[in-house]
């Protein structure tokens, strides 16, 4: 009894100051994990925001100053393929700068449905800064209503 | 700009609102992102702002304050099904103060394609003159 005791008291492990660190570390990872704000997010320009309702998929992103005519979006038989340029202007010689958190360049993104799609129903509308596209599914992945017969 | 323009761009998340002061109305709150640049006449200001129509834009100056405000409407359909989310859509509210004594009467402000420009022209004693220095 005593000797059991003696073997199962938890600090009798040599510890490292490590140890300790390392620990505190996973809990930190796990909480920064759990936080329902993090999105899991492809890390790709533009971010997407991917729906669907029973006919069509909704490929929606934010971008604002990109021109329609700057934009080429391909489709394929379950990918759309978003590419483009985000131009800013340069404001002349004497415009000085207090802050500059816009950024130009160059994106470009595929994005995988997770059904077939019928690429001659794709519409692509840019309003107010923000893309929507709008994907009709293929016929054989909608979902069918199956009757139960008695 | 060549240089700046050719690069590519990086994935940004929005930027929610640290609010000092608790929000009334539910919802998200993200400061744009902007770029503000003076000249010798007037102080600009670029926003992003996507999502967000002319009518919903608020822009308050008084006592050098500087506030935007934006409410978006929602743009998805009442039965559309999440699949994959990776941003969020809220309002929009960021406040600067101004430096500059600012001509209230001709503050002009355009919303192309989810940018808002601002221009906000100096008074003009506040327009800078040159000071010679004289050699002697």
């Amino acid at each position: 009894m005593i000797y059991r005791r003696f073997f199962n008291i938890p600090t009798w492990r040599f510890r490292s100051p490590w140890d300790e660190l390392h620990r505190m570390r996973q809990q930190l990872e796990q909480m920064f994990d759990d936080t329902p704000g993090q999105r899991a997010s492809a890390g790709v320009f533009p971010l997407i925001n991917l729906t669907e309702d029973r006919n069509n998929y909704y490929v929606r992103a934010e971008l604002p100053g990109v021109k329609a005519e700057e934009l080429d979006i391909q489709a394929t038989a379950n990918n759309i393929a978003i590419s483009g340029e985000r131009k800013i202007a340069a404001e002349g010689e004497n415009a000085r700068y207090h802050r500059r958190e816009r950024e130009a360049g160059s994106f470009s993104r595929m994005i995988g449905l997770p059904g077939d799609i019928n690429t001659d129903k794709v519409d692509a509308k840019l309003e107010n800064g923000v893309l929507t596209v709008v994907i009709a599914k293929a016929e054989a992945a909608k979902p069918k209503q199956i009757t139960i017969k008695s | 700009m060549a240089d700046t323009q050719s690069k590519e761009l990086k994935v940004r998340e929005k930027q929610e609102l640290a609010s000092p002061a608790e929000q009334t109305t539910p919802g998200l709150v993200f400061t744009p992102a902007v770029d503000i640049f003076e000249t010798e006449k007037q102080i600009t200001l670029l926003a992003d702002m996507p999502g967000v129509k002319s009518d919903d834009l608020t822009i308050d100056l008084r006592d050098n304050t500087l506030t935007l405000s934006a409410n978006i409407a929602p743009v998805e359909n009442a039965d559309e099904e999440d699949i994959l989310v990776e941003y969020e859509t809220g309002r929009y509210y960021r406040q600067f103060t101004l430096g500059e004594l600012i001509n209230q009467e001709n503050i002009d402000a355009k919303l192309n394609d989810g940018v808002l420009r601002l221009s906000l022209p100096k008074v003009e004693k506040a327009t800078p003159k040159r000071i010679t220095v004289k050699a002697g």
